[in-house]
């Protein structure tokens, strides 16, 4: 670990994904990240990477997929409209079993909405976006520190499922500048490139000719290509889930269930409310896709908590999957706001209140 | 402890720099920082500011509504931000370009006038640096020495400009020091 700077979260992305061994960076500026192709447009040519533009999102999107089924690290960041118009190459990534990494600053949505910090993209990164049976592996920082950490974990983890993987963020994550500090330079794994790729034939050992693609017309044939995927996805639920507890071992009376950048305003607001006598739990998803099921669940179902309550930057997405962890054992409540109005800790102590009664 | 200080004003006077130094000198202390700008459609010469956060455990909400201090540069800032800071925080006012007051009698307010200042040291552009010396003085934020270092810092790259940098600096520290 080096000396601690001070950055700007979109700045340190791009950092991130340099120090992870990502020499490729392909892009459509949009706000609020931007920043990261402003840094990326410099900072790649010294490291003898590849900065490049593309003419529009749906480009992009066909330009990670090219680079990374001929066996390059790749990465792009974009903003909620943008990865809409991502998401057709992203249901072909991962249909055709692609690692790139893939990085959504939220705004605010539907539409062209606001270019205020959001959390609206819950579904779209977790329940799909593009078409088919797919997941991404998705991480939600939750700081700056956070994000580079989540950036440079994505790239192994993209390479050991060969699917795509999202940082989702918000405006504020990008925008806002505090103390990192960058872990060193990845280690390069052992790749297993040659048996996929394609790279070439010049320096592999075996004849076997590899061929990317998500086009199987012979139904058993896509049946097992889909039962394929769904065993790397039955995989992370293994063992990638991530999550965060906060004021989790006291007898809490009620649990918030938030993430990313809402979940530092709940912990000030936990922090007042034991102040006032309130003893309130946090369970934090630091993996959205696979979600944190069984300890939502375990959390939930203490003793002393009596209710349960998603606090999100949109109209209440992630609750749905809060409910389906509860199993209806205790009321499942949701609060939020979108548009980039982040409710502050006195209106998250307010809906918690509420519920409590 | 925490403590948040705005500072607005004019886009192009050198806010969000101004925000990043004191960021800056705070993490050189060893405190948790988090600075946070406003963004969004802006044009030449609109309005700009942000917020630092310095606290000596992790930062919770980035978001403030409530500063405990202001530096405001210009009188739209001003109006919009005097009545949301806590009760004894520091509201700077630039009375070269404000000819009103905070209407606030629950706070610090200094009064420096911070545009002549910065034309009579040479260049109106060291306003921000004579606004942050004149602040970190009357706040105490942080030490001052921390953030003579953390100017040095900034300016490394453009080192001809810190003679100016540190006399805009000390005349601001000298302003807040004059009993009003």
């Amino acid at each position: 670990m080096g000396k601690k700077v001070l950055m700007k979260g979109n700045e340190a992305i791009g950092e991130a994904a340099i120090r992870a061994g990502c020499l490729n960076y392909f892009a459509y500026p949009i706000t609020p990240q931007s920043e990261v192709a402003e840094y990326l447009s410099r900072r790649m040519p010294e490291v003898g990477g590849v900065f490049l533009q593309g003419e529009s999102e749906v480009a992009v999107a066909y330009m990670l997929f090219g680079a990374s089924a001929c066996g390059e690290r790749v990465f792009t960041t974009s903003s909620s409209p943008g990865i809409s118009l991502m998401s057709e190459g992203i249901s072909y990534i991962a249909g055709a079993q692609c690692p790139v990494v893939f990085v959504n600053i939220i705004r605010g949505g539907p539409g062209l909405g606001g270019i205020l910090p959001s959390q609206g993209d819950y579904f779209q990164a977790t329940k799909g976006g593009g078409h088919g049976d797919y997941h991404l592996l998705v991480m939600a920082p939750a700081s700056v520190q956070e994000a580079v950490e989540m950036v440079m974990r994505a790239f192994p983890l993209a390479e050991k499922y060969r699917n795509p993987v999202m940082i989702l963020g918000d405006g504020l994550i990008g925008q806002m500048m505090e103390p990192v500090e960058f872990p060193d330079h990845l280690k390069t794994e052992p790749s297993n490139k040659d048996d996929w790729a394609t790279s070439g034939m010049d320096h592999r050992k075996s004849n076997k000719r590899n061929l990317v693609k998500s086009l199987y017309l012979d139904p058993k044939v896509l049946n097992d290509q889909n039962l394929l995927l769904k065993s790397k996805y039955d995989q992370m639920k293994r063992e990638e889930i991530l999550y965060e507890g906060y004021n989790t071992d006291a007898d809490y009376k009620v649990l918030i269930v938030s993430y990313g950048t809402m979940s530092r305003v709940c912990r000030t607001a936990i922090d007042l409310l034991k102040a006032q006598g309130l003893e309130v739990g946090m369970l934090r998803p630091q993996t959205l896709f696979p979600f944190p099921e069984k300890a939502v669940r375990d959390a939930a179902w203490k003793e002393s908590c009596k209710a349960v309550i998603s606090i999100e930057m949109s109209m209440g997405q992630m609750v749905e999957d809060v409910e389906r962890c509860v199993q209806g054992r205790r009321p499942v409540e949701w609060y939020g706001k979108c548009g980039g109005d982040v409710p502050t800790p006195e209106e998250v102590m307010d809906a918690v209140r509420k519920i409590e009664k | 402890m925490q403590s948040e200080v705005m500072f607005a004003g004019f886009g192009g006077q050198g806010i969000l720099l101004c925000g990043k130094i004191l960021a800056h000198a705070a993490l050189n202390k060893g405190l948790e920082v988090a600075w946070i700008p406003s963004y969004g459609p802006e044009m030449r010469g609109g309005t700009a500011y942000c917020t630092v956060v310095i606290s000596d455990k992790l930062i919770g909400s980035p978001i403030i509504k409530n500063p405990r201090h202001l530096v405001a540069m210009n009188r739209p800032s001003l109006e919009k931000f005097a009545p949301t800071v806590k009760p004894g925080g520091v509201i700077l006012i630039n009375s070269s370009l404000i000819p009103i007051r905070s209407g606030r009698s629950d706070v610090d307010e200094l009064v420096v006038a911070v545009s002549e200042i910065a034309n009579e040291l040479g260049s109106i552009k060291a306003a921000n640096i004579v606004a942050l010396g004149a602040f970190v003085a009357r706040s105490k934020i942080v030490e001052y020495d921390l953030l003579i270092e953390a100017v040095k810092e900034e300016f490394a790259g453009k080192e001809k400009l810190i003679p100016l940098e540190m006399k805009a600096l000390e005349r601001g520290k000298l302003a807040a020091e004059k009993k009003n």
